[in-house]
């Protein structure tokens, strides 16, 4: 539609003639993360673990029950090869996978060294590093009772927890830390820009020139946020390679699922950002909406620093209308894990139905503002 | 093909918000190709009904016929026959002149040849050839409120409401753009414009005053001026108005007074009562009178006695 092409233009040279609010756009992201650093302390509790017993022996059983006993892990079920290992991890059913060896009992009565591993998902590189600290703990405290048993003294070696973090073996924050910072992006450039372009043309009567004109609200609408789902979608892409050149992000999923994904996500964002302006009149009012709306969101109840499962009860419901929320598990699962469609089909989805939401609204409020 | 059909038909038009009667029961009619003049102090209903013209706005009751078209019925239909300008000239500041240009022609579907044709209109018409190039914001205020005007004829609608088109611009722009409306009207566009500014609506060919959403008074601004008939006006000019009208006030002679500036406006009861008597009994008070003498009324004049008598009214 013609209306649209001339609504989109316009607006796209006033984004270029905006320079305060490009390097708004460009900035804002990185400061963010200078500001909130990585040192944060979580008290983690119910990690999801699964357990590889290929010993089957009571001692074994004494090992797996003093993880589980610890209130720190929540066996999630027993698993049997490595191929389940992967299959839980990529979904993210758990965190963290015990694999007791063969031979462990006898090895302990033999006082032989013993080896257990213990596989944490490192996708979020926080939980990741206290969920080894408990397990290195709990292995450390259950071996020495193993010993005792079998009356060894106290001095022999314990049982040595073998940790291997996944995906993340480093544990490096940059890598848990830039899908968040994405989402960030997408939050900042959609929401607040779009609910400001809005609240502007208000503000300056321009909106009221327009409604006197032939061109309807939904060309109206579209005109408005083409030029910033291009504009978030191409920040969203540029942090994404930014991160892979200067903090060595890798990239193991298909770019086609991560623009999909990225895109459905914006597209949610965007009529967020359009909602708001039909509430707000003026923009300093749309600006702290838009922010408590979606930056905040974003940072506490997303998952992108705190991990919702150590969230109260409460809390976590109010994330399941977090679209970051499905974004990171959806992002992190594409970049850091090289997952296919099937490991977050749910999440795609919920992102799916919080974008139409949240357009049907925008237009349904639109429809009455502009009548 | 509408020849002697009115541009703009308004019967018994009303507006309620809950229990408020924006607009009440109004009437009139706009000839093709007139000046209209819409007056009315704020609040007294004009935005509401140039907002129900415009089709923005479903009327309560009555019906609005504006070129031909039922505003209540096709309100999109009648946007494709109107112009807008509002008093805050929508432009978009950070953009150029050309690029305001194309906007509004963008979403107004013009192209092509018919595109070239009324961009060189505007540019010319708002005297801003050879500088397409300025962003909105650096021009002068008449400048932009002649741009503002060329966007909203860029479709050349037969009809144009131009709500409030001089505030804040000086006295020459004012001036310049009413030339502006007279080349529109001669043209044979049909305009309805609303002002502050009563010398202003003395450009109209007809006007139409509204007071708490009534009309108070409608015809030429002669016409309006007659009613003033047999009630001659006195100008007082004096240093100490407020001292004046109140003396003047006392006077039975004296229907009523009103202050313009630094001079006392007087409408008198009969017309045999001689200027120089009053000004000997205001003397007589002690006041000083710089100049006294019998005026012609001035749109403000009726302005001020339509409000007021119709305030009075139940």
């Amino acid at each position: 539609m013609r209306g649209v092409a001339a609504v989109a233009h316009k607006e796209f040279r006033q984004i270029v003639r905006d320079r305060r609010t490009l390097l708004t756009v460009l900035f804002v992201p990185a400061f963010i993360l200078l500001l909130y650093g990585y040192a944060l302390n979580f008290d983690i509790r119910d990690i999801r673990l699964a357990v590889n017993d290929q010993d089957g022996s009571r001692a074994s059983r004494e090992v797996v029950s003093s993880f589980v006993n610890s209130g720190f892990f929540r066996l999630v079920g027993y698993i049997h090869s490595s191929a389940e290992m992967d299959r839980l991890i990529d979904r993210g059913e758990v965190r963290a996978v015990l694999v007791v060896p063969a031979g462990f009992e006898r090895d302990i009565a033999n006082r032989t060294p013993v080896r257990l591993q213990i596989v944490i998902d490192g996708d979020n590189a926080n939980t990741a590093t206290t969920a080894m600290g408990y397990a290195t703990a709990i292995t450390a405290e259950a071996s020495a009772a193993l010993q005792a048993a079998v009356g060894i003294e106290r001095r022999s070696p314990p049982a040595v927890l073998e940790p291997r973090v996944w995906y993340n073996p480093e544990l490096r924050s940059t890598l848990f830390l830039v899908p968040g910072l994405i989402a960030f992006i997408a939050m900042i450039t959609a929401v607040v820009s779009t609910a400001l372009s809005v609240v502007r043309e208000k503000e300056r009567g321009t909106m009221e020139q327009i409604r006197m004109s032939p061109l309807s609200p939904s060309s109206f609408v579209l005109g408005k946020t083409l030029p910033y789902l291009a504009l978030s979608f191409l920040s969203a892409l540029l942090v994404i390679l930014a991160a892979m050149v200067l903090f060595d992000l890798p990239m193991r999923g298909s770019w086609l699922l991560l623009g999909a994904v990225v895109a459905i996500f914006l597209v949610g964002a965007l009529a967020q950002g359009l909602l708001i302006s039909t509430l707000a009149q003026t923009q300093q009012v749309a600006f702290q909406a838009a922010l408590l709306s979606s930056f905040l969101p974003t940072f506490i109840l997303s998952g992108f620093v705190f991990p919702i499962p150590s969230m109260p009860w409460a809390i976590q419901l109010v994330t399941y209308i977090v679209p970051a929320r499905y974004f990171l598990v959806a992002l992190r699962a594409i970049v850091l894990k090289g997952a296919g469609l099937e490991a977050f089909a749910g999440d795609l989805l919920a992102m799916a139905v919080f974008s139409v939401a949240m357009l049907s609204l925008a237009s349904v409020r639109l429809a009455r503002a502009w009548a | 093909m509408r020849n002697g059909q009115p541009a703009i038909e308004v019967r018994n038009l009303t507006r309620r918000f809950g229990e408020f009667t924006a607009v009440d029961d109004l009437s009139f009619e706009v000839r093709e190709g007139e000046v209209f003049g819409f007056l009315g102090a704020n609040g007294a209903g004009k935005s509401t009904t140039i907002r129900m013209l415009c089709g923005l706005l479903k009327p309560t009751s009555g019906t609005a016929m504006v070129g031909g078209v039922d505003v209540g019925r096709e309100p999109e239909a009648v946007k494709r026959r109107i112009g807008y300008m509002s008093q805050r000239f929508s432009l978009y500041e950070p953009l150029t002149v050309d690029q305001n240009i194309r906007f509004f022609a963008g979403i107004y579907g013009l192209e092509g040849d018919r595109l070239d044709a009324r961009r060189r209109f505007v540019l010319e018409m708002a005297g801003l050839e050879g500088r397409e190039h300025m962003v909105t914001r650096d021009l002068p205020g008449g400048w932009r409120q002649r741009l503002a005007l060329g966007c909203a004829v860029l479709h050349e609608p037969p009809i144009v409401f131009l709500d409030e088109p001089t505030g804040g611009v000086d006295p020459l722009s004012r001036r310049q753009f009413w030339d502006l409306i007279e080349t529109l009207s001669r043209r044979g566009v049909t305009v309805l414009v609303t002002t502050h500014y009563l010398d202003e609506a003395e450009h109209c060919q007809r006007i139409v005053i509204i007071h708490a959403g009534r009309l108070a008074a409608l015809g030429t601004p002669r016409q309006l001026k007659e009613t003033f008939a047999g009630r001659p006006i006195v100008e007082v000019r004096a240093p100490q108005p407020v001292a004046v009208m109140e003396a003047l006030e006392r006077l039975p002679e004296v229907e009523k007074t009103s202050i313009f500036g630094t001079s006392v406006h007087a409408v008198l009861r009969g017309p045999d009562v001689d200027p120089a008597r009053l000004e000997g009994m205001l003397r007589d008070a002690g006041l000083t009178v710089q100049a006294i003498g019998a005026i012609a009324p001035s749109l403000e004049d009726v302005f001020l006695d339509v409000v007021e008598r119709a305030g009075s009214q139940p």
